[in-house]
């Protein structure tokens, strides 16, 4: 048996969007973050602004479809003073490569879970099914390049 | 969270409130589920050595059940937290136990990242209110 709970509801599916967004947010607010603060060298820095304005492009399309359902989503500003409250990493090369790392991987998974479980989805929402997959899908194969880059940024640095 | 981890942390939560063995028929009701499939899913759990289940006594989980039980206890306080503090969501009860299928330890982790979590959680988690007593939130209208 499974206790996996099917997304069947316009509320659910933008519920599951808006925490896409806020997890975009983070990524951005981190990498730009890291990019401002740490002592890197310039290809570092490069990739770190450049995976923070991609993140800003995936949250702008999430941001449309959640409109779409007449949700809100959290607006960026609150997201970015949250991460700049509690931001705490090292401002090494491996410190900060990692934590981009880490949040390439999570969106990667969170964008794979959720693509799963739409796909199992029996019901209708009040917007495209088959258009909300289709740009999930695009911004998961993103997250699955980012991961790539900046494994590669690493073993380069080692 | 996968369908075991679910079972574990209501069988750690049910072991709290009574204070001993879970009985199958309060884990079964905790995830809404039939008691046969409760039992069906303690025994496979059993098998891996994560609780032990004696009949007309309960179920008790193990070393290794409580560590997983806990982890996933934390990773559903992440979820309500996440959506109290930064979604501002009224029935965050409802929908953490809809979205802890969803929402994965690695997700969970990076929602952390900008929540006020206290550092004893899971501790802190009140099994009969289903949030964490250091929340503060109005009480459950369902009660």
């Amino acid at each position: 048996m499974s206790l996996k709970t099917p997304v069947n509801s316009d509320h659910q599916l933008a519920r599951l969007l808006q925490i896409g967004v806020v997890l975009e947010e983070v990524v951005e607010a981190r990498a730009a973050k890291h990019a401002d603060a740490a002592e890197l060298d310039d290809d570092v820095r490069a990739f770190l602004r450049e995976a923070a304005a991609e993140s800003a492009i995936h949250r702008e399309r999430l941001d449309e479809l959640v409109a779409e359902l007449e949700a809100d989503s959290v607006p960026f500003d609150e997201v970015k003073q949250l991460v700049e409250q509690r931001y705490e990493t090292g401002s090494d090369f491996d410190g900060v490569l990692y934590d981009q790392l880490c949040n390439e991987e999570t969106a990667y998974k969170f964008y794979d879970d959720l693509i799963e479980v739409l796909e199992g989805a029996d019901a209708s929402f009040s917007i495209d099914r088959e258009r909300v997959l289709a740009v999930l899908r695009e911004i998961r194969a993103e997250e699955e390049d980012g991961v790539e880059e900046v494994t590669e940024l690493m073993e380069a640095k080692e | 969270m996968n369908t075991a981890n679910q079972y574990l942390k209501a069988i750690y939560l049910v072991q709290q409130i009574e204070d001993g063995p879970a009985s199958t028929g309060a884990i079964a009701d905790m995830l809404d589920v039939s008691p046969a499939s409760a039992n069906e899913m303690i025994g496979k759990l059993e098998d891996q050595e994560l609780c032990s289940h004696e009949k007309y006594k309960g179920v008790d989980l193990t070393d290794d059940g409580i560590h997983r039980a806990r982890e996933a206890l934390q990773n559903y306080c992440i979820i309500e937290r996440f959506l109290v503090e930064v979604l501002g969501v009224e029935d965050f009860r409802g929908e953490a136990r809809q979205l802890e299928s969803v929402i994965d330890e690695t997700v969970a982790d990076r929602l952390d990242t900008i929540i006020d979590r206290e550092p004893q959680c899971p501790d802190c988690f009140h099994p009969e209110e289903d949030v964490c007593a250091l929340l503060e939130v109005e009480a459950d209208p369902a009660d």
